[in-house]
């Protein structure tokens, strides 16, 4: 019994010791998280934005001006600490999030958050995440050394500022999740970019159309699923003259889809993942100026995805978004030019059905067995052991599906061919449009450009404006890779690429402006085959409206055009179902709910309900249309809003139009009764709950952190209108994640802002402090300075010196 | 001096220094030395450690974090979740070291004894 007492203290102190140095499920180690020489007190910093610091690898030393937005000034002497520094300065403001997207990117994050990722992780290395940024790397290697040297820069920069870290200077999500940075790398910029094109041209819908056209037929599908809408108002104007195109079209061979049944797919990108641009000429412009916009909208996310920055040396001077992981200004302006890009949209991911032989060692090609070869993803999973997951590789891409994953089938697969696997090398497009001068230098940068295809804006001092769709494109037989295609045909390869000078271009047009906002690309009179991949079909009209509508116009009306609330959408649809809908059965309340929406003048402002009825009403209504497109185990997707209004209006008794569980076949006007009392219930229902259903109350834009939207490190709430399909495409967590505003002026006078901060850290007055401004609709001036001289906008200068 | 003060003082220092060098259990070894050398008896042997250890991270966390606005605390302090309120917070980082370190003692405490029988 003496040493009782001894043995119980002992284990009690072990005990605490384990209790608080481990992360226990979601709790973080409290005595490592909240002590305050190491813990997260040590996060609570102001930006260190003056002194000296040494780097090494530095050829000479770099000025870091920062101004009020903490928006850093960088004034390198050469090329190659230009880009350490960027890397250096990316590290320093953006560590964890710029490490966590390309964790995501390769399917990593179980290494980080557990098995609770594990189907996210395979998911990403199945649709070939890692191989693709291996192909990058070994093009550069090959074929282009010098990019992949400045790519080395970067992580060195990167590196110099992980290795002087202290365990006590991790960001705060580090101390969180327990883990530690761990070295950059040349292949982690590649997966940035994979990630990047994942984003924007990672979506399909080839199997769920392959059910759709099993289930539904021919003439229904061509119905549901036009390669062109009635109406098309297109990035290259109509009546483009495509003469001087002397490559056909691939002929069409003969060749079947393959109708089998899938039951589920993979996770797609979110398919409001686009944008808007613009640039008008000189002539238009009110001061002589062309003037050039881009808004890419994306996921709203904190810390956000764009960091700003001014990357000179003596010889080029460019400023603008960057992505932290890759190198350069990515939507931006020099001293010359100005670009920006919107989302394309265009069909780069095909699939094939494989067979395989008895063993999977081979799959049946051209009469033929050829060899597979195998990848196997090695996935780490925190607290448990690797999962192995064999990937079969044939000469068309990843068999993503097989009895291994989402697919019954013991001996077939199917493979996915993208073009996102085929390398390339588009670093050098952002490299060398930093530095362009003029209209040539813009076309020649972006002959480096696969993917994601984008349509690039461009506009130049010298007085051009133009717009160049930019990808690498399958030049395709009509129809091929709208659905499952047999594999064993080589007829359904991809047989070339449609040459890189014939990709639909514009510049200095009559009308006197270019515009893109991921609507259809070409009429119909384009030579090549461009399939229908969800294009817009509303902000296009509304911003191609605006600049017919008057002769000259300024900064002003660009600011006026980004925060545009129009809703064509509804108004487009809302009046026709106000005239065709029976209203005699409505109670007082609905009744009520009638009149506030007949009165909406379709603008989708903070304060209105109109566009909260229209939301609910709509949203009911098209799940009604298409019930027969919910179906377990089979995966479907439903029309585009577009066609669904379209039949609405042209084919309202069409035999989809019924609602299957009910005995009565409805037609779309009995529809628009029944969608409406099931709206008005449920708006009904949310004021009850929260007093009103006004727009911003109804949608609650947010900016979720990365980690899973979590509220401490969140903004919620931020009242800002618009929704998607308006130019101002702010949905609940979805918007123009950068707005940016340049006076083609000399130099250039440009506005910006984004939804975020320039920290990350969420301790930092910078890390949010854009929001509010961003949600008004205002800018911040991007102060362009001219040379390595901290002017009166510039709060503190950091000098970064090569280390001895 | 009384043993209790001198513990006291002895253990806010060691803890402080020990803290350049080592992890957070730093305040256990700092706490678990003191009890070995300067032995208190009864509920002071947990308290005076405690209280020295809670009043070092409570004092620290807020000088760190006034500087700051309490920008972070109050995000962690909704994170843990506490209310959002920093001081909150800091009361209860306090409090973590104060345990960790008086358990700590306590172990000494035992030690010592078993030394001298």
């Amino acid at each position: 019994m003496k040493y009782a007492k001894l043995v119980l203290s002992f284990l009690l102190t072990i005990g605490i010791f384990y209790v608080l140095n481990t992360k226990l499920g979601a709790v973080p180690p409290i005595g490592k998280f909240l002590n305050p020489y190491a813990g997260i007190w040590q996060n609570e910093i102001d930006e260190s934005i003056t002194g000296e610091v040494s780097i090494p690898g530095l050829k000479d030393k770099v000025s870091v001006h920062y101004d009020a937005q903490l928006i850093p000034h960088v004034f390198a002497q050469n090329n190659h600490d230009l880009y350490k520094a960027q890397g250096y300065l990316t590290a320093k403001h953006r560590l964890w999030q710029l490490e966590f997207q390309t964790y995501a990117s390769a399917g990593r994050l179980s290494e980080i958050i557990g098995e609770g990722a594990l189907n996210y992780d395979r998911t990403e290395r199945r649709r070939g995440m890692g191989y693709g940024a291996d192909q990058a790397i070994s093009y550069m290697e090959k074929h282009d050394p010098e990019t992949l040297a400045f790519v080395q820069d970067y992580a060195d920069g990167v590196n110099a500022y992980i290795d002087q870290l202290d365990p006590k200077d991790y960001p705060v999500e580090y101390k969180l999740l327990d883990y530690q940075p761990e070295k950059w790398t040349p292949k982690k910029t590649a997966l940035l970019l994979m990630y990047m094109t994942k984003m924007l041209a990672g979506g399909d819908d080839d199997l769920e159309y392959t059910n759709v056209l099993r289930l539904f037929g021919k003439a229904n599908f061509d119905l549901l699923f036009p390669d062109f809408f009635d109406i098309n108002d297109p990035v290259i104007p109509n009546e483009t003259d495509w003469s001087f195109i002397d490559v056909p079209q691939t002929e069409l061979p003969e060749s079947l889809a393959l109708l089998d049944t899938i039951r589920e797919t993979i996770v797609k990108p979110n398919p409001d993942n686009g944008s808007n641009n613009w640039a008008i000429s000189g002539d238009k412009s009110a001061t002589g100026h062309p003037i050039l916009a881009n808004d890419p909208h994306l996921g709203l996310n904190l810390p956000a995805i764009w960091f700003v920055m001014q990357l000179s040396t003596p010889n080029h001077n460019a400023f603008g978004a960057t992505i932290p992981g890759a190198l350069s200004v990515i939507s931006g302006f020099n001293q010359h030019i100005a670009w920006g890009e919107t989302n394309a949209t265009r069909d780069v991911i095909d699939w094939y059905k494989v067979e395989f032989n008895d063993n999977r060692t081979k799959y049946k090609y051209d009469g033929k067995w050829k060899d597979l070869t195998i990848r196997i993803e090695d996935i780490k999973i925190k607290g448990k052991e690797n999962y192995k997951d064999t990937v079969l590789y044939t000469h068309h891409g990843p068999v993503v599906y097989d009895k291994n994953f989402k697919s019954d089938l013991e001996l077939a697969g199917y493979a996915m061919k993208w073009v996102g696997h085929e390398g390339g090398n588009n670093q050098k497009t952002f490299l060398e449009l930093n530095k362009a001068k003029n209209y040539d230098d813009y076309v020649n940068a972006l002959a480096y450009w696969n993917a994601p295809a984008q349509n690039f804006v461009f506009a130049s001092t010298d007085g051009d404006i133009a717009l160049w769709i930019q990808g690498k494109f399958p030049n395709k037989w009509e129809g091929q890779g709208k659905f499952l295609m047999d594999g064993s045909n080589p007829e359904n390869d991809w047989q070339s690429y449609i040459p890189q000078e014939f990709n639909a271009k514009v510049k200095n047009p009559k009308r006197g402006f270019v515009s893109s906002a991921n609507q259809h690309p070409v009429d119909e009179n384009y030579p090549f085959y461009v399939f229908n991949d969800g294009y817009e079909t509303y902000r296009n009209r509304v911003i191609n409206d605006f600049f017919t509508s008057k002769e000259k116009f300024n900064v002003e009306d660009f600011k006026n055009l980004h925060n545009n609330n129009y809703n064509l959408k509804a108004a487009e649809l809302v009046p026709y179902m106000l005239e065709h809908m029976s209203t005699t059965g409505l109670n007082n309340k609905e009744l009520d709910i009638l009149s506030e929406i007949k009165s909406w003048q379709f603008n989708n402002d903070i304060d209105e309900v109109g566009p909260s009825i229209w939301r609910q009403w709509y949203g009911k209504l098209y799940n009604m249309v298409w019930d027969e497109f919910d179906l377990e185990d089979t995966a479907l997707t439903p029309p585009y809003t577009y066609q669904t209004i379209y039949l609405l209006k042209n084919n309202g008794n069409h035999e989809l139009m019924d609602i299957v569980e009910t005995d009565k076949v409805e037609t779309a006007s009995d529809l628009f009764l029944l969608a409406f009392k099931k709206a008005a219930e449920r708006l009904l229902e949310i004021k009850e709950e929260q007093g009103d259903y006004k727009w911003a109350n109804y949608k609650g834009t947010y900016a979720g952190h990365l980690l899973q939207a979590l509220p401490a490190f969140s903004r919620f709430d931020i009242p800002i209108g618009g929704d998607r399909n308006i130019v101002n495409a702010t949905s609940e967590n979805h918007g123009p994640s950068w707005r940016m505003i340049v006076e083609m002026t000399s130099p250039p006078t440009a506005l910006g802002i984004y939804p975020g901060g320039q920290s990350g850290n969420p301790g930092s007055k910078y890390y949010d402090n854009f929001i509010d401004d961003w949600a008004a609709g205002k800018y911040h001036s991007l102060n362009f300075l001219q040379s390595d001289e901290a002017t009166d906008v510039i709060i503190g200068t950091q000098t970064l010196i090569p280390a001895k | 001096m009384n043993n209790k003060i001198l513990n006291f003082i002895a253990t806010l220092v060691l803890a402080i220094v020990l803290s350049f060098f080592l992890p957070w259990w730093s305040v256990m070894t700092a706490a678990l030395t003191t009890a070995l050398f300067i032995p208190l008896k009864k509920a002071a042997v947990f308290l005076v450690p405690f209280l020295a250890i809670l009043l070092f991270w409570a004092i620290y966390s807020f000088i760190l974090s006034n500087g700051n606005d309490f920008t972070l605390a109050k995000r962690i302090a909704q994170l843990l979740p506490l209310g959002g309120n920093p001081y909150v917070l800091i009361l209860v980082t306090g409090v973590v070291g104060g345990l960790a370190a008086g358990i700590a003692a306590t172990f000494g405490k035992q030690l010592s004894l078993a030394f001298k029988n």
